[in-house]
Order: structure tokens, then C-alpha cells, then sequence
């Protein structure tokens, strides 16, 4: 199949900060794409390239075979996007504000009821933006992003800052959309909930550059069989070197809490170890918790770092 | 894909929205309706209306009443002066009303006092003017710096010689003018008109667009097939129609309490208005073109606005200033602006005389926008 979107070997940089640094991407039509990474990893800047409003340093872009460059107007009519957090104008109604985008794509009153059905704002129709949750204002984001039926969707953040209810009515809304299978999403977020919940294929990106990619089964299943355990033990100020040290594996330990975190690759054979490690240094565990490793975990492993930092 | 030269649907949708966006805002109907009515009403009435005018004066009465002194100036207060009711910690004054129906009438207040306080109040500018008896002369004490001062020494000292005290005389050798144009309010009202173009124009459009690309409306708009210059055309034609609202109210306000006419051409009136407009309009493109920063563009906005508030001869004449700036402020655009509006109120002028002036503010609205449109930062 046609690749949707074509990125090759893009740098750019902010005043000598490397924000894209050589990436290639290449999604095909249908497909739902999550770029995961902390703050400041170039997810923006990335897709903000893709979407024409910044332009690369060096590298290529193709959306449906097209550059940008003399080809905005037609590009412009097949992509759909929202912005980290735009703020609409206050004093339009919903409708309104619907009304004016949809007249950009020569759409009219139909296409917009449409929307306010699909993204769940029919009551509020009426109100002016500014009188809207957050939630409400990011369905509004992305029922404007959806007005031209894009054949590609690209979601800067659509979560973040949501409360949990917020973010499921937004995820439902682009399930619905998946399963149509017409509209290629690309979208950044730092929940690794929302990317293993929506995408299929998953690029986690840190410091311009993308580390690893491919579907959450498959970025997880190298390591499979591991587990990670996470436990508390009743020894609060306990230096790192004093548990860390002399010990059979890695552990991470975060002496302010008393908590630490080590990965196994056999639980069976490895926890009783573990175990005794512990007894012949006479700490006593409170609380224990083995559960299955997470993009997240797999992000600590790459960078030293957690995606929300 | 259409490539119409203008694709009306998007342009009236467009449109609408920064219209319903500006009249949704309560301000708007106060800070450009009504603030400049009262602006006008206030001014109008302080400078149009001849009341009667108040010089204070001090007597000196070292050694007792100057008025049971029986000396000079204590004959003349017995005999016309009206006595004033006496006020807490303070002896009676006197009021002296000489009456004139063709400048309007002039009254004294006549305060009794000592030289330490008498120069106090006049330090305080309570008092312009002190008088005293030097055997059978009347002596006057004044800053002769302050011409209000002089004033009150030449209506007293004239009064009291000629004998207008006794008679009210008319002087028939002085004609007032007080045909319409030109008195303040006619010279005030095409000023507050400019004036309220060019604060429209720059906070209006200016403030608008800086604060639209901060809350990156901007970037999201041109991230669809909106058209920029159709979007720059609605805020605009919005902002035309809005000042055409508000100076038409003005001028019907003046018309009504004041009496202003439009003694000139009116459709030279509307070309400049239009021209005036548009120079406004691109220097506030223009102005808005970099800055994502409200707090940057509030300085801008001032650094254009005040400048030429306090300059182009809005409140008063700029013929105050001195020589050698004059080729300099009759260059601002707004200075342009308001003599042309007012020429044609208070002078009857007509397309002679403002057709250049009109012309330079159109072409200085277009070199800005073109200017503006090349650098302005959509992102």
C-alpha cells in the first residue's frame, strides 16, 4: 500500500537546539500512529513539520506523494489537525466557530451538525467557546480538525490536561473513526495508556530522535518474559549503596519513599533470591507488586528517564 | 480545487465572526460609543459655554475693616459690592458682579486679609490678584507671568476708573463670534472623530491579531484553506463599519447638544474618512506583524497611539508647538487626518483642498499593509 505520510531523514533546530534529529517515518493509509515521549522530545516539531506550519532544515516530506511546497492548497484540503492547546475565540458559539471553519472548506450547515453530533457538543451548540470545559473545548479541537473528512489526522497532545472521563469521550470518538479505517491518525502524547489504546504502531521518541518503533507487541516482546517488581520496604532514608549495592540485580531505589523497582526475567527462579537478598540483609518488605512490563518501563530502560518527567 | 479571485462564502463568514466578536464585548459600546460622547459633552461644555467668569481678589486691611476705613476701595465694596455671607473662620467677602452682555459677565470676590496670608492663598492660586490703599490710590499686587492675573488687573483696574461699576456699559466696538465653526466644540468634534479611527484601528486591530497569535488562532486558521488576505479583508471591512457607526453617533450626538455642522463637501468627507481609515487600518497590520506578545504589543500600540494623541492637534491646536516641529507633525498621519475632517466641518472645504491629503493616507495604508503582509508571522 501507498505510504500517507513519508518523512525522510528531517533535522531541525532552534537556535542550536537539535529538536528533530534524522528521523524517517513512513505511515500508511488507515493507520493510527502514536509519537510517545516526555516533554520536549521533538514530537511537536515533528508533526508540526508534517502538518506545513514549520518548515524542515534539511530532509523530505511527502503526504499522499505531494511536498508542500506548491502543493499547500491541495494538502490543505486532505489534512485535518489540531494544535497543542488553541485557544478559539471566546465570544463565538460553538456552532459559530464550526460555521467559520467548515465555510474555509466551502462545507456548510449540514456537515456541521454533523460534527457537533459525532463529537458529542449538540447541547452545547449555543454556548460560546469560552464558557466550555476543557474537555469540551478539545472535542470542539478535534470536531473541527475532522470538518474535511481528512485523510490525514494529525492530534498534537488531545488529552493532556483532561481528567480520565475527558480523555475516554476523546478516545471513543477516534475509535469510532478507526474503525471507518478512511482517516490515517498520527498523534504525540506522553499517556502510554493512550498510545497502547489507540495506535498500532507506536515511535518513542526522546531528544529529537526516535528510539525505538514498531506495534506495542512487538516493542514488548523482546523482553516478553520480563516483570517488573515493584515493592516498598518498612526502611524509609535507607541509602542507595546500602541496598543497591551488593545485590543479585539492578534495583532502582528511591530512598525519600522507601521504594524500589527491579526487573526479573524469571520470576520463578529469581524471586526466591531476591528474597533472601533481602532477609540476610535484615530489611522487611510492606507491600509488593509484580506486573507486566510497560512502554513506559521500556522508556526508563532506554533513556534513564519516565515519560512524564 | 476553485481558484476564485474571492470566494464570498469563506469572506462572509469570516466577516461575521469578527463582527459578532467586536459586538459581543460590552466595552465596545462604552469605549466607542459613549466614552467619546462624553469626552465631547465635557469638554464641549467647559470651553463653549460663557459663564460668568471669577477673579479672587484680596484686599489688604492691615489696620482694621477696610471697608470701615472708609478708604477707597472700601467705598466702592459699601456701595455696589454684595455682601457675602461670613464663612467658617473667615470675615465676610464681598462679591462685585460688573455685567456685560456681549463677553459675559465678570465678578469679583472680595476677600479681606493680611500681606502673610494674602500671599499664601495667592501661592495657592486661591487668589490672583491683591489690592491695597496707598493714600486714596488703589496699588495691585500680581504675578505678572500669569496672564489670568493680568486679566482680573485689567478688568478691575478698568472698572473701577471708567466707572463700569456704577453703569454696566456696552462695549460696541466688540463683535463675538459665536457662528457656528467656530467655537471649541467645532474644533474638538473632527478631532475626537480622527482620534477615534486611529484608537479603533490600532487597539482594535492591532491588540486583536497580537492576541489571536498568542492564543495561536492565528497558526490554526492558516492551517486550513483560509484565505490570509480574506481574513485581513473581513477585519477591516469590521472595523470600517464599526468606525462609521461610531463617528456617525458622535456627530449626531454633537449635532443635537451642540449644533455642529458639516459645512463642507460630504463626499470629500467620506473619501478621507475612508483614507483615513485605511492609513490606520495598515499601520495597525503593520504594528501586529511579529509579536506574539500581548504585553510587547500594548507598548507598540502606545508608541503609536500617544505620540500622535498629543501632537496632531486633537485637544488644541498644534500651532503651540514650537516652529521647528511643525513640518514634522503635519506629516503624521493623523495630523493629515484630523485637519482634513476638520477643514471640511469648520472651513467648507471640499475635494480641492483634502483630495491630496486623502490620497497620501490611502498610500501610506497601503505601503504599511504591504509591508506588514510581507513580514507578518502567521505562525
Amino acid at each position: 500500500m501507498e505510504p500517507v505520510i513519508e518523512v525522510r531523514s528531517v533535522y531541525k533546530s532552534f537556535k542550536g537546539v537539535h529538536a528533530v534529529n534524522g528521523v524517517d517515518l513512513e505511515i500508511s493509509g488507515g493507520g493510527f500512529t502514536a509519537l510517545l515521549g516526555p516533554n520536549g522530545a521533538g514530537k511537536t516539531t515533528l508533526v508540526e513539520m508534517i502538518e506545513g506550519i514549520q518548515k524542515p532544515d534539511r530532509g523530505e516530506i511527502l503526504i499522499n506523494g505531494m511536498q508542500w511546497k506548491g502543493n499547500e492548497e491541495s494538502l490543505r484540503h486532505i489534512i485535518g489537525l489540531s494544535l497543542q492547546e488553541t485557544r478559539f475565540i471566546d465570544k463565538l458559539s460553538v456552532r459559530e466557530i464550526l460555521r467559520l471553519f467548515a465555510s474555509f472548506f466551502d462545507l456548510g450547515k449540514k456537515r456541521v451538525s454533523e460534527i457537533l453530533e459525532l463529537v458529542g457538543l449538540e447541547s452545547k451548540s449555543r454556548s460560546w467557546v469560552g464558557n466550555l470545559s476543557g474537555g469540551q473545548r478539545q472535542r470542539l479541537a478535534l470536531g473541527i480538525a475532522l470538518l474535511n473528512s481528512p485523510k490525514v489526522l494529525l492530534l498534537d497532545e488531545p488529552t493532556t490536561g483532561l481528567d480520565p472521563n475527558a480523555r475516554r469521550e476523546i478516545w471513543s470518538i477516534l475509535l469510532d473513526l478507526k474503525k471507518r479505517a478512511e482517516t490515517s491518525l498520527v498523534l504525540t502524547t506522553h499517556y502510554m495508556e493512550e498510545a497502547e489504546k489507540l495506535c498500532d504502531h507506536i515511535m518513542i521518541m526522546d531528544r529529537g530522535e526516535v528510539l525505538r518503533e514498531g506495534g506495542l507487541d512487538q516493542l514488548l516482546a523482546e523482553d516478553e518474559r520480563e516483570k517488573i517488581i515493584e515493592f516498598t520496604l518498612d526502611a524509609p532514608g535507607l541509602p542507595k549503596d546500602a541496598i543497591a549495592g551488593d545485590a543479585p540485580f539492578p534495583i532502582e531505589w528511591d530512598s525519600s519513599n522507601g521504594k524500589g523497582r527491579v526487573a526479573l526475567d524469571n520470576i520463578e527462579t529469581q524471586m526466591p533470591v531476591f528474597f533472601d537478598f533481602l532477609r540476610h540483609k535484615n530489611l522487611h518488605m510492606k507491600n509488593m507488586e509484580c506486573r507486566k512490563k510497560t512502554l513506559d518501563d521500556l522508556f526508563t530502560e532506554m533513556t534513564g528517564r519516565r515519560l512524564h518527567e | 480545487m476553485s481558484r476564485k479571485p474571492v470566494k464570498y462564502y469563506q469572506l462572509y463568514h469570516l466577516t461575521a465572526a469578527h463582527f459578532k466578536e467586536v459586538i459581543r464585548e460590552p466595552a465596545v459600546i462604552f469605549w466607542g460609543i459613549i466614552f467619546p460622547m462624553l469626552i465631547s459633552l465635557g469638554l464641549g461644555m467647559a470651553f463653549t459655554q460663557k459663564s460668568v467668569v471669577v477673579h479672587n481678589v484680596g484686599v489688604i486691611a492691615d489696620q482694621g475693616s477696610a471697608v470701615e476705613n472708609n478708604s477707597n476701595i472700601g467705598g466702592v465694596l459699601e456701595k455696589y459690592a454684595k455682601e457675602l455671607p461670613a464663612q467658617k473662620g473667615r470675615g465676610g467677602d464681598y462679591r462685585l458682579t460688573i455685567e456685560n452682555p456681549r463677553l459675559g459677565d465678570t465678578a469679583f470676590v472680595f476677600t479681606e486679609t493680611d500681606w502673610e496670608t494674602a500671599i499664601v492663598l495667592l501661592k495657592r492660586g486661591r487668589l490672583n490678584l491683591i489690592i491695597e490703599d496707598a493714600g486714596g490710590q488703589i496699588r495691585y499686587h500680581f504675578d505678572p507671568g500669569n496672564p489670568d492675573a493680568e486679566l482680573a488687573y485689567l478688568k478691575l483696574s478698568k472698572a473701577l476708573e471708567d466707572g463700569a461699576v456704577q453703569k454696566p456699559r456696552v462695549a460696541q466696538n466688540i463683535d463675538p463670534l459665536t457662528v457656528n465653526g467656530t467655537r471649541y466644540i467645532d474644533f474638538l468634534v473632527p478631532g475626537l472623530i480622527a482620534m477615534g479611527v486611529m484608537m479603533s484601528c490600532m487597539w482594535g486591530i492591532s491588540y486583536g491579531m497580537i492576541d489571536k497569535r498568542s492564543k495561536k488562532l492565528l497558526r490554526r486558521m492558516v492551517a486550513t484553506p483560509m484565505r490570509k488576505s480574506h481574513f485581513l479583508m473581513a477585519l477591516m471591512a469590521v472595523r470600517i463599519g464599526m468606525n462609521i457607526i461610531e463617528a456617525l453617533l458622535l456627530f449626531i450626538f454633537a449635532c443635537l447638544v451642540f449644533g455642529i455642522t458639516v459645512q463642507g463637501s460630504l463626499p470629500a468627507l467620506a473619501v478621507i474618512f475612508v483614507a483615513g481609515n485605511i492609513a490606520f487600518g495598515g499601520i495597525a497590520i503593520f504594528v501586529s506583524s511579529r509579536t506574539a506578545n500581548t504585553e510587547v504589543g500594548n507598548g507598540l500600540v502606545n508608541a503609536v497611539v500617544l505620540p500622535m494623541t498629543v501632537m496632531s492637534g486633537i485637544f488644541f491646536s498644534y500651532h503651540n508647538f514650537p516652529q521647528w516641529s511643525m513640518p514634522f507633525i503635519q506629516k503624521l498621519p493623523l495630523t493629515l487626518f484630523t485637519d482634513g475632517i476638520r477643514s471640511i466641518f469648520t472651513e467648507g472645504a471640499g475635494f480641492a483642498e483634502t483630495g491630496l491629503p486623502s490620497a497620501i493616507l490611502l498610500a501610506i495604508g497601503v505601503l504599511f499593509f504591504s509591508v506588514g503582509l510581507r513580514i507578518y508571522r502567521w505562525h
